[in-house]
């Protein structure tokens, strides 16, 4: 089994009101070093195959373009995990 | 095998296991009677949930016995997922209130979320199609960031949910009162139609006939939800966070559209939602009513956790399932619906003939007990009955006179409280509009819903005023369904029925049980008198904290039948020139009004009572005056008084009024007194008005000016108020509070 | 003139898109379920609002990829008319028949209420009945309704005149106020408000109704050139 993790965030420069909010909402409880709160997806994908045996990252990287991002607001990046099964 | 984690019969016995799942030992002596035997831990558990007020109404059966629930047009009287009744041609209405208080004062976006999903399903679980929504809800001051936050987060979820799913949510209520702080009230209603010929009932008939399960699979949440309403919040609620349920509204959707499809197919038998007490409520209600039994197979039910016990997966309260009966051999028919929506329908079980309800699960029977036991069976208690010593005070003090020198300024003032001001932040959040049949949206006094391909259109309203019926629970019970009358009155509607909620504190302090007594009294004389029939309804009780009990707060949720498109009325009056009307006359006690609370921070005092007679008679000409089409807008009298009245008529209308006022100055701008009405009147329809309503009596009229006077009756000018000043203070005064710094 | 409303699980304004129809102009309109994958015979597809697949993910993400949308997009390509209202447009942002992406409202919550709209283009299959700058009033119902693309994409979409509807004032954060682009043949539509919802003046405006006139003028027109 591999653990795929996948984490979904706006792109830099696409306004984030979420984050906005959150990031006042802190200032205000009192954390005024915060200065940029971003928020994003995070997917975690268990995947039935071995390490080596299919191109996983390819295979993750399509998913991520074809339905997990939107690429004209979102960026993607993911890290792959193999999982010991007893 | 039983789990090794659950304790045997003899534990729960022995060490009053029992107790912590809400049982106390008289009811558990009475099960030990029933079954003959000590009950196991799944029994124990289902006894435990279906013994719960929320789902026996132990406290209030007693009282809701007296409520009329007949009447000429009743289709369905309470008992089922929804009353419902007749309008005419064949068609009929569906509707039902609920609360989930609980759940949303520890997790308020999913039980206000939850909340909605379960009303949904009660109503088209009866074959309706859901058409609208409303909700009624109660807060503590919005000056508390904690209460920011709950008001929020509640009608986030009501919106999450509701705009999810596609039905509008037309109308409501929202106040705020210190006493709701820790306890929100989140009370939801659901309103759908239906053909006579497709009502559906949860009965489980015919020996052999197939149980099957519906929807989403089962998980560990909610367990113990029906019980965990019927206990006051503590600081302990806060960390029974797993116990609130998550919905998802897409599911529901799916379901929504496969059960209405299913309900029209000669192979169900009976269908339920499981709602309260998961699938133990739905299966032994369904057997219970039908006179039958039921075995089911726990294996059967799609999971979604693993190992889960049969005590857990009977608890259970995931959302967005229903349980069916289908005819023996057909059940094929009934999964090709359901999967044309992407559903799985599973059998899980089967009618038997021998009225017990039998669970089996990993090859052992794990609950063996009569379906009427934890259907019918739980004890009817009648708890002692006190008048509190608040009441003696307060009917022995004067009725509430204030000072007020600036009669512009405390005008202004009530337009600025958060319980009158503009809602709009709240339903504007709201899809108000999908399906593309919202006439009246909300704001006015009632919502108005056409049907389409006919003349008709619905009203329905959510109404309560627990000021009132904290200080005086019988006079305040009349004036909650008088207001709900009055508001689709108002509208052009004639009231049909009405579905309750009654919200209060422990039903075991002789106090509360007093308030629960008597308020229900008064509404059951209100409902008698205005001919408005009871047909569903729901009780949520131990609305208590460590700081004490909410008001007393019945919610009435009604619904009215406007025969011809041209009767709808709105309240904002429509032309310069028009003649303003008061009907009724104010009397000069200001308890538990809005203003005696904006000057004292507190109500006290006697109530004014309510004539019931005249009440009718006024909402019976005036819909007469509506009908014969002489009247233009039409505004009941409620909190703030006249002069809010009027400023609610005016604003957004670019149109401006000159008002002159008679007698007690402060009565006639700013009293309650129940029963009354502001109406607009073309000129040339006065005459032909004033015979149908001889009472009103004449205070103004519409002008073009942008600006609203106010005169005495030698013509002495008491107020001049811009239109842009009232609605400054009326507009954003929510707003400005949720964006107040902590 | 055949109508198409297509309905994906978790549409729910697809019942007032067919009555609008039937409604405005007594026309001949179809459900079609998104399973389906023909579009044979219709000469209009109408991509309604909703929560497709509970916009779980994103708005009109799942949907994309029901099996009906590859045959719109080979009816778009065509040159025939689509128009997707609310999620539809969504959806159709998604897909890629129309530039640019949604976010979520810039006040963080849903928004119903009816709103001024500035018709910034009349000279489309589906704005030729509304004069050019008319201000109308339809409503709006959405929480990811604030309308974003690059300052390339943009310049083009002025450019070709592909901003057919912005509100008169923002309401959601959306980039030079638009509610509603075309591609750039001008034969897909997509816009957040919902002129289906504005087809009677009970409901409070009926100003919606010309937007379906037109595109029933524009095919007749169509039609006659082609016979």
């Amino acid at each position: 089994m591999i653990t795929v993790q996948v984490y979904v965030s706006l792109k830099q420069g696409v306004l984030d009101p979420q984050g906005s909010a959150v990031k006042q909402s802190l200032n205000t409880l009192g954390f005024s070093e915060v200065e940029d709160v971003r928020i994003g997806k995070h997917l975690t994908l268990t995947i039935d195959a071995e390490e080596g045996e299919v191109d996983i990252e390819e295979r993750v990287k399509q998913m991520c373009e074809k339905l997990l991002a939107n690429p004209v607001i979102e960026d993607y990046e993911f890290t792959i995990e193999e999982v010991v099964t007893s | 095998m039983l789990s090794v984690h659950e304790p045997t019969a003899q534990q729960i016995y022995d060490e009053c296991i029992y107790r912590e799942m809400g049982l106390s030992d008289a009811e558990f002596a009475e099960v030990e009677t029933i079954l003959g035997r000590k009950p196991n831990y799944t029994e124990t558990g289902l006894f435990s949930v279906m013994w719960s007020e929320h789902c026996s109404y132990k406290h209030s059966k007693a009282v809701l016995k007296n409520f009329p629930t007949d009447g000429e047009h009743v289709l369905q009287g309470p008992g089922e997922g929804a009353g419902i009744v007749d309008i005419g041609d064949g068609q009929a209405v569906g509707f039902k209130i609920e609360s989930h208080n609980h759940p949303s004062a520890v997790e308020p976006y999913q039980g206000a979320a939850t909340g909605v999903g379960g009303i949904i399903r009660d109503v088209f679980s009866m074959g309706a199609r859901p058409v609208a929504l409303l909700n009624s809800l109660r807060f503590g001051e919005l000056d508390q960031p904690r209460v920011r936050y709950l008001f929020e987060q509640v009608v986030a979820g009501i919106a999450g949910y509701g705009n999810c799913i596609g039905i509008p949510t037309v109308g409501g209520e929202v106040q705020f009162e210190p006493c709701y702080q820790e306890n929100p009230l989140v009370n939801a209603m659901c309103v759908g139609l239906i053909d006579h010929e497709d009502i559906q009932k949860g009965v489980a008939k015919g020996v052999g006939n197939s149980v099957m399960y519906v929807g989403a699979s089962t998980g560990r949440d909610g367990i113990h939800g029906a019980t965990f309403a019927s206990e006051e919040i503590s600081e302990e609620s806060e960390s029974k966070r797993p116990s609130v349920q998550v919905g998802d509204p897409f599911m529901e959707k799916l379901l929504l559209e496969a059960c209405l499809e299913v309900t029209k197919h000669d192979a169900l038998v009976g269908i339920q939602d499981m709602g309260a007490a998961g699938l133990t409520s739905s299966a032994s209600e369904m057997a219970s009513k039908a006179g039958m039994g039921m075995i089911m197979n726990l294996d059967d039910v799609p999971q979604r956790e693993e190992n889960m016990s049969a005590y857990e997966m009977m608890l259970s309260e995931s959302q967005e399932r229903m349980l069916l009966v289908v005819q023996k051999g057909r059940e094929d028919e009934i999964k090709k619906i359901f999967d044309h929506w992407g559903l799985a329908a599973v059998v899980i079980g089967e009618v038997t003939d021998d009225q017990r309800f039998r669970v089996y699960h990993k090859g052992e029977q794990v609950a063996d007990v009569p379906a009427d036991a934890l259907a019918e069976d739980a004890p009817t208690y009648y708890p002692p009955s006190k008048k509190p010593s608040y009441y003696e005070t307060f009917q022995s003090q004067e009725a509430y006179q204030p000072k007020v020198e600036n009669m512009k300024e405390a005008w202004l003032s009530l337009l600025s409280q958060p319980t009158i001001s503009d809602k709009s932040w709240v339903y504007q959040q709201y899809d108000h509009m999908v399906r593309a049949n919202t006439v009246v949206q909300p704001g006015s006094d009632a919502a108005v819903v056409r049907i389409r391909d006919t003349e008709k259109s619905l009203a329905m309203t959510t109404d309560g005023n627990s000021r009132y019926v904290y200080l005086d629970p019988y006079i305040g019970g009349q004036m909650v369904v008088a207001e709900a009358t009055r508001n689709l009155v108002c509208s052009g509607a004639k009231p049909l029925a009405l579905t309750d909620c009654l919200n209060y504190g422990s039903p075991e302090k002789p106090e509360i049980y007093w308030q629960l007594e008597r308020s229900t009294e008064g509404m059951s004389e209100a409902c008698h008198v205005l001919n408005t029939p009871v047909i569903s309804g729901n009780v949520s009780l131990y609305n208590e904290t460590q700081n004490g009990a909410i008001y007393p707060t019945p919610v009435v949720g009604m619904v009215g039948l406007v025969e011809k498109q041209e009767h709808i009325t709105t309240q904002q009056v429509k032309r310069s020139g028009d003649v303003l009307y008061v009907i009724g006359e104010a009397d000069a006690n200001f308890s538990g009004s809005e203003l005696q609370k904006m000057i004292e921070g507190d109500v006290f005092g006697p109530v004014s009572p309510i004539d019931m007679k005249q009440e009718a008679s006024r909402q019976q000409a005036l819909l007469e005056a509506i009908r014969a089409g002489y009247i233009s807008s039409a505004h009941d009298i409620s909190e703030g008084g006249l002069l809010v009245t009027i400023a609610e008529k005016l604003i957004g209308t670019g149109l401006g009024a000159d008002v002159t006022l008679k007698g007690d100055l402060l009565a006639e701008a700013f009293s309650e007194t129940p029963s009354r009405f502001v109406v607009s009147v073309p000129t040339e329809m006065t005459e032909s008005f004033e015979n149908i309503v001889p009472e009103a009596r004449i205070i103004g009229r519409v002008t073009d000016q942008s600006t609203v006077t106010v005169s005495d009756a030698a013509g002495e000018r008491q107020a001049t108020a811009t239109i842009e000043e009232l609605t400054e203070a009326w507009e954003g005064a929510i707003e400005c509070y949720l964006k107040s710094e902590v | 003139m055949r109508w198409a409303v297509i309905v994906f699980p978790g549409s729910n304004a697809d019942t007032e898109m067919y009555h609008a129809i039937k409604d405005v102009l007594d026309g001949d309109v179809s459900y079609v379920w998104h399973e389906e994958t023909s579009l044979e015979g219709f000469d209009a597809v109408l991509l309604p609002g909703g929560f497709s697949y509970g916009d779980y993910l994103r708005s009109g993400a799942i949907a994309q990829f029901s099996p009906i949308m590859s045959e719109v997009v080979r009816f778009a390509e065509e040159g025939a008319p689509v128009l997707g209202v609310c999620n539809g447009f969504q959806i159709l942002l998604e897909i890629g028949l129309l530039p640019g992406a949604m976010r979520r409202n810039q006040q963080l919550t849903f928004l119903c209420k009816h709103v001024e709209l500035i018709v910034e283009n009349n000279q489309t299959g589906f704005t030729s009945g509304y004069e050019a700058g008319e201000k109308i009033t339809v409503p709006v119902a959405h929480g990811d309704g604030n309308y974003y693309c690059d300052d390339k994409t943009l310049g083009k979409l002025k450019e070709n005149g592909q901003i057919v509807f912005t509100y008169a004032k923002n309401i959601n954060g959306s980039i030079e106020n638009i509610a509603g682009i075309t591609n750039e043949r001008g034969n897909v539509l997509g816009m957040m408000p919902h002129p289906e919802r504005a087809v009677h003046t009970l409901l409070g405006s009926a100003d919606g109704a010309k937007l379906f006139e037109s595109m029933e003028r524009e095919w007749r027109e169509r039609d006659v050139i082609r016979t």
